[in-house]
C-alpha cells in the first residue's frame, strides 16, 4: 500500500503537531501523571522572590539562600546544613540522580505581579516546586496558583496566620513561624519586662498579615491583663507615620505595638522615637515600643531606633546550634555577612523539599505530600506536647532543634526567638540579641483554634 | 485643642515638602511650559547626595581588633573613618555627625548640574511637542534615575540621622502654655519647616528683586515679546530648571532624617506635589506654596482617629478629592491665571 502525502495532509499533521508543543509544559507532561514531570538529567526548581520593590533586599537574601542550597543539593561547597540534616539522604548528587537547576522570578511583592510570575515559571520553564515569598499576599496568591496547577509550594518568608490557616493548600508547605506563634512566644517576656498593667495602641498594616498579627498580639496581651487602648490600620508603604503616631500622645496608651514590616517598620520605629515617645513616661511608667515581628535587613534600615525593643523571628544566626554554625559559615565564606531568617527559612525549605522527593522516591507531588507528612518515613511527634495532631514529618539540624511538619496543617513547629535591639552592637551584623528562645510547647496550637479557622487542606493536586 | 495644634504642626512640616517640590514644578512649567514627572526623582537624588556625603565621610580602613572576633570567628575589623585620621577623633565624629546639613553644601552644585543637564540633554528636545510626550519622556526618565539609584544604593531605606543636637524633641505645649507634655514635637520637624521657609522666601526674593528674577517673570508672562528685546531668555529659563532641581534637591536632603531614603520615595511625592500645582494654579508660585500648605494641613486632618471613624479611609482619598472640587468648580486653581487650563 502506498502512502500519498497531500498538501492538505502535511499542513493538517503540521498545525496538530504544532499545537502539541506549543502547548504548556505541564499540560503534555500529564501523561507521566503529574505536572512537570522531569525527563531529562535536570530538575527545575523556580524561586520566586521580590527582586524590584520595597523587599528587593530581602529577596534578594532569599534568592543568595536558594543559590546556596542548590549548590549544596549539586555537591558544590562545603554541604552546609546536609551534614547536620537528621534525614541523612541527601549527598549532593541532585535530586534522585537529577542535576538541580533553577529559574527565579520577581513577585515585586504585589500578589498579581508574583502569581503571574509563578505561572509563567511552572508553564514555560517547566519548574516542578515553587518557593520564595517576603509578603504574605503574595505567598498566599502563589500558594492557592500552585495548589490548582499541581505543582509543590515551599512558602519562604510569610507571618500570616492566614497561610497555613483560612487559606491553607494541601500542596503547599511553611517553614517560617507565623501571627500567633509571635503572640504566644513574645507577651510572657513583655510582662515580666514592663508589668501586667498596662494600655497598648496597635499600628498595623493594612493587609492579611497585618490583620493576623494584630489579632494574635491583642488577644495574647488582653490575656496577660494589658488593655488596648486603639488599634488604628495604616496604608501599606505610608512613608510618612506623623499623622498616626501623634493621636498616641494624646491616648492614655504607655506602649506602642507595630504590626508593620519592612520599610513602614523602618519608618514608623524611627518616626516613633523621633517624636520622643520612648522618652515620655505614661500612667507612671516609660512608654514602650514592641515590634512583634523582626528582621535583620529591618533592624539594620532603622539603626539606633531598635535599641532595647523586643521582637520574634523565626531564626538567628547568633544560635549555637551545630545546624546554624553550618549554614551561617557557609552562607558568610560565600556572601561576606551572615544570612537573615528570610534566607534561612528559603534554604531549609530547599533542602526539606529534596529530602522528601528522595523519601518518596518520586517527584509525584503527592508523593512528596505524603513525605512531608511523615507518611513515607521520617514520622514522629514532638516532646511534651500531648495532642491528637502532634503528628507529621519530624526533624532536626536544620536550626531550630526539633521541629514538626504538622501533617494537619502543613505548617512548621519549632521553638521561637525572642530577640531585642542590641544596645552596644560591636559589628553591623549582631544589632539584635537572643533573649529568649521559646520552647515549642510554648506556641503549639490546634488546626482548629479559631484564629486559624475557616480553611480546608483539601486534597493534594498532582495536575494530572 | 492639642491635639488639633499637633496636627496642624505635622501638616505644615507636610505641606513644607509638597511646596518645595511644587514650587520647583511650578517654575519649570512657568517658565518652559513643561510637565516635569521627573522632578519627584531629583527630590529622592537630593536625598541621596545626603546618603552619599554620609557614606563619604563614613568611608574607613580597618584595624584588627584582636580582643573580639566576627560572625566566623575571626579577630574582628574594626572600622576606623578616614575623616578621623585627619581631624582628630572628636572633630572627625562632629563631621560625621552633622553630615546631612553638610551635604546642602553638595546638593547644590550636584543638583543645578543634574538639572541643567537633563534641560539641554533631554528636555528641550520636547518643547515643541504635546503634554502627552513630555510627561512619558520625563516619567521614562524618572524611573531611569530610580533604577540608577537601585543600582547602586540597594532597595532597602538607608538611616540618615540628623546630627545629635537636633534628634530629640521639643515641648512644644509649654512654649504655648499648655501642659507639659501635650505637645511633643521633633526638633528636626521644625527645623525642615523652618529651612522650607526660608528656602521658599529666598526664591521669591530672587525673583522678585533681582534683574535676573524680573527677566524671567517677564519671559513667564510674555516670553516672545522678551525675546523681541533682544534678551536671550531660553539661557534663562535653562538655569531656572537647574534652580528647581536645586529646590526639589535641598528638600530631598533636609528630608531625610524624617523618612529614611529609597529609591522610590521621589514617586510617593511626585503624584501628591502635582495636586498641589494643579490645586494652587498652573504656574503660580505663591498658589503652589499656598496649596502645599493647605492640603498637608487637610490630609494631616483627616488622619486623626476621629475624622477617620467617621469616614474610614478619607484620609487616602483627602486630597484628590479636593483636586477633583477645584478641577470641576476652578479648574484655573486657587491663585492661577484666569484662562490658564480653562480653555
Amino acid at each position: 500500500m502506498s502512502r500519498h502525502f497531500t498538501r492538505r495532509g502535511v499542513l493538517k499533521s503540521g498545525a496538530v503537531a504544532g499545537a502539541g508543543l506549543a502547548l504548556p509544559t505541564y499540560l503534555r507532561a500529564q501523561e507521566s501523571g503529574f505536572t512537570n514531570a522531569p525527563t531529562g538529567d535536570t530538575v527545575i526548581l523556580g524561586f520566586n522572590v521580590p527582586q524590584t520593590g520595597a523587599y528587593a533586599d530581602e529577596g534578594a537574601d532569599e534568592l543568595r539562600a536558594f543559590q546556596l542550597a542548590v549548590e549544596h543539593l549539586n555537591g558544590e561547597g562545603d554541604g552546609g546544613m546536609l551534614q547536620t540534616f537528621s534525614e541523612q539522604n541527601l549527598d549532593g548528587t541532585g535530586i534522585l540522580g537529577k542535576r538541580v537547576d533553577y529559574v527565579t522570578g520577581d513577585t515585586q511583592t504585589k500578589s498579581d505581579v508574583a502569581r503571574a510570575s509563578a505561572q509563567s515559571m511552572i508553564q514555560k520553564d517547566g519548574a516542578i516546586m515553587i518557593s520564595g515569598g517576603s509578603s504574605s499576599g503574595p505567598a498566599i496568591a502563589v500558594q492557592a496558583l500552585c495548589q490548582e496547577a499541581g505543582v509543590i509550594f515551599m512558602a519562604g518568608l510569610t507571618h500570616s496566620n492566614d497561610t497555613t490557616g483560612k487559606d491553607k493548600k494541601a500542596n503547599g508547605f511553611r517553614h517560617f513561624f507565623n501571627a500567633y506563634m509571635s503572640g504566644a512566644a513574645l507577651p510572657p517576656i513583655l510582662a515580666e519586662q514592663y508589668g501586667t498593667d498596662r494600655r497598648a495602641y496597635h499600628l498595623t498594616a493594612d493587609y492579611t498579615w497585618g490583620w493576623t498579627q494584630e489579632e494574635s498580639i491583642k488577644a495574647a496581651t488582653e490575656a496577660l491583663g494589658w488593655e488596648t487602648a486603639n488599634t488604628v490600620l495604616t496604608p501599606v508603604g505610608a512613608g510618612d507615620f506623623s499623622s498616626y503616631i501623634t493621636p498616641v500622645l494624646q491616648s492614655g496608651a504607655d506602649v506602642l505595638i507595630l504590626n508593620h514590616y519592612g520599610g513602614d517598620m523602618v519608618n514608623s520605629l524611627t518616626q516613633a522615637v523621633q517624636f520622643g515617645l520612648r522618652d515620655r513616661q505614661v500612667n507612671g511608667k516609660n512608654f514602650e515600643i514592641v515590634v512583634p515581628l523582626y528582621s535583620e535587613l529591618m533592624a539594620a534600615g532603622a539603626g539606633e531606633a531598635i535599641k532595647g525593643i523586643y521582637g520574634s523571628m523565626n531564626w538567628n544566626w547568633q544560635l549555637q546550634d551545630a545546624g546554624t554554625q553550618a549554614f551561617t559559615r557557609s552562607f558568610g565564606e560565600k556572601y561576606g555577612f551572615p544570612p537573615s531568617n528570610a534566607a534561612h527559612t528559603c534554604y531549609v525549605q530547599t533542602l526539606l523539599y529534596a529530602d522528601a522527593v528522595t523519601r518518596a522516591g518520586s517527584f509525584n507531588p503527592c508523593a512528596v505530600v505524603e513525605a512531608l507528612e511523615g507518611r513515607t518515613g521520617g514520622s514522629g511527634s514532638l516532646e511534651g506536647i500531648d495532642s491528637a495532631s502532634n503528628e507529621g514529618f519530624l526533624f532536626d539540624g536544620m536550626g531550630n532543634g526539633p521541629t514538626l511538619y504538622r501533617a494537619a496543617d502543613h505548617q512548621c513547629f519549632k521553638d521561637v526567638l525572642v530577640v531585642r535591639g542590641a544596645e552596644n552592637p560591636t559589628t553591623p551584623y549582631d544589632n539584635l540579641e537572643i533573649v529568649e528562645v521559646t520552647p515549642v510547647e510554648q506556641v503549639w496550637y490546634e488546626p482548629d483554634h479559631p484564629q486559624f479557622a475557616g480553611g480546608d487542606l483539601g486534597e493534594c493536586n498532582p495536575g494530572a | 485643642m492639642d491635639a488639633i495644634i499637633l496636627q496642624i504642626l505635622n501638616g505644615l512640616d507636610k505641606g513644607s515638602a509638597y511646596a518645595l517640590i511644587a514650587l520647583g514644578l511650578t517654575l519649570i512649567f512657568g517658565t518652559l511650559g513643561v510637565v516635569n514627572f521627573a522632578h519627584g526623582a531629583l527630590f529622592m537624588i537630593g536625598a541621596f547626595c545626603a546618603v552619599t556625603l554620609n557614606a563619604l565621610l563614613g568611608m574607613s580602613h580597618q584595624v584588627e581588633d584582636p580582643t573580639r572576633t566576627d560572625f566566623l570567628g575571626n579577630p574582628l575589623q574594626v572600622d576606623v573613618p578616614y575623616v578621623q585620621d585627619i581631624f582628630g577623633e572628636a572633630l572627625g565624629a562632629s563631621i560625621i555627625d552633622w553630615a546631612v546639613p553638610l551635604s546642602i553644601l553638595l546638593a547644590i552644585p550636584v543638583m543645578l548640574l543634574i538639572g541643567l543637564v537633563m534641560e539641554r540633554g533631554l528636555i528641550r528636545h520636547f518643547y515643541k511637542r504635546p503634554h502627552a510626550d513630555q510627561i512619558l519622556v520625563t516619567f521614562g526618565l524618572a524611573i531611569v534615575l530610580q533604577e540608577i539609584i537601585k543600582a547602586i544604593y540597594g532597595a532597602n531605606p538607608i538611616p540618615t540621622p540628623a546630627p545629635d543636637a537636633f534628634r530629640g524633641s521639643v515641648d512644644f505645649g509649654q512654649w504655648l502654655g499648655f501642659q507639659a507634655g501635650s505637645i511633643i514635637y521633633p526638633v528636626w520637624r521644625l527645623v525642615y519647616f523652618f529651612f522650607s521657609a526660608l528656602i521658599i522666601a529666598g526664591v521669591f526674593a530672587f525673583l522678585q528683586f533681582t534683574t535676573f528674577g524680573m527677566v524671567v517673570r517677564a519671559g513667564m508672562a510674555d516670553r516672545e515679546t522678551v525675546g523681541l528685546l533682544g534678551i536671550d531668555i531660553d539661557r534663562r529659563f535653562t538655569l531656572m530648571f537647574g534652580i528647581a532641581a536645586a529646590v526639589a534637591g535641598l528638600a530631598g536632603v533636609m528630608y531625610t532624617p524624617i523618612l529614611s531614603p529609597n529609591y522610590h520615595m521621589g514617586m510617593d511625592f511626585l503624584v501628591l506635589s502635582f495636586v498641589v500645582v494643579v490645586v494652587g494654579g498652573m504656574g503660580s508660585l505663591p498658589g503652589a506654596v499656598l496649596a502645599g500648605f493647605l492640603l498637608g494641613i487637610l490630609q494631616s486632618f483627616a488622619s486623626m482617629n476621629a475624622v477617620k471613624s467617621l469616614l474610614p479611609g478619607i484620609d487616602q482619598i483627602i486630597i484628590y478629592l479636593v483636586a477633583i472640587a477645584i478641577l470641576l468648580l476652578r479648574p484655573r486653581g486657587l491663585m492661577g491665571r484666569k484662562g490658564v487650563m480653562e480653555e
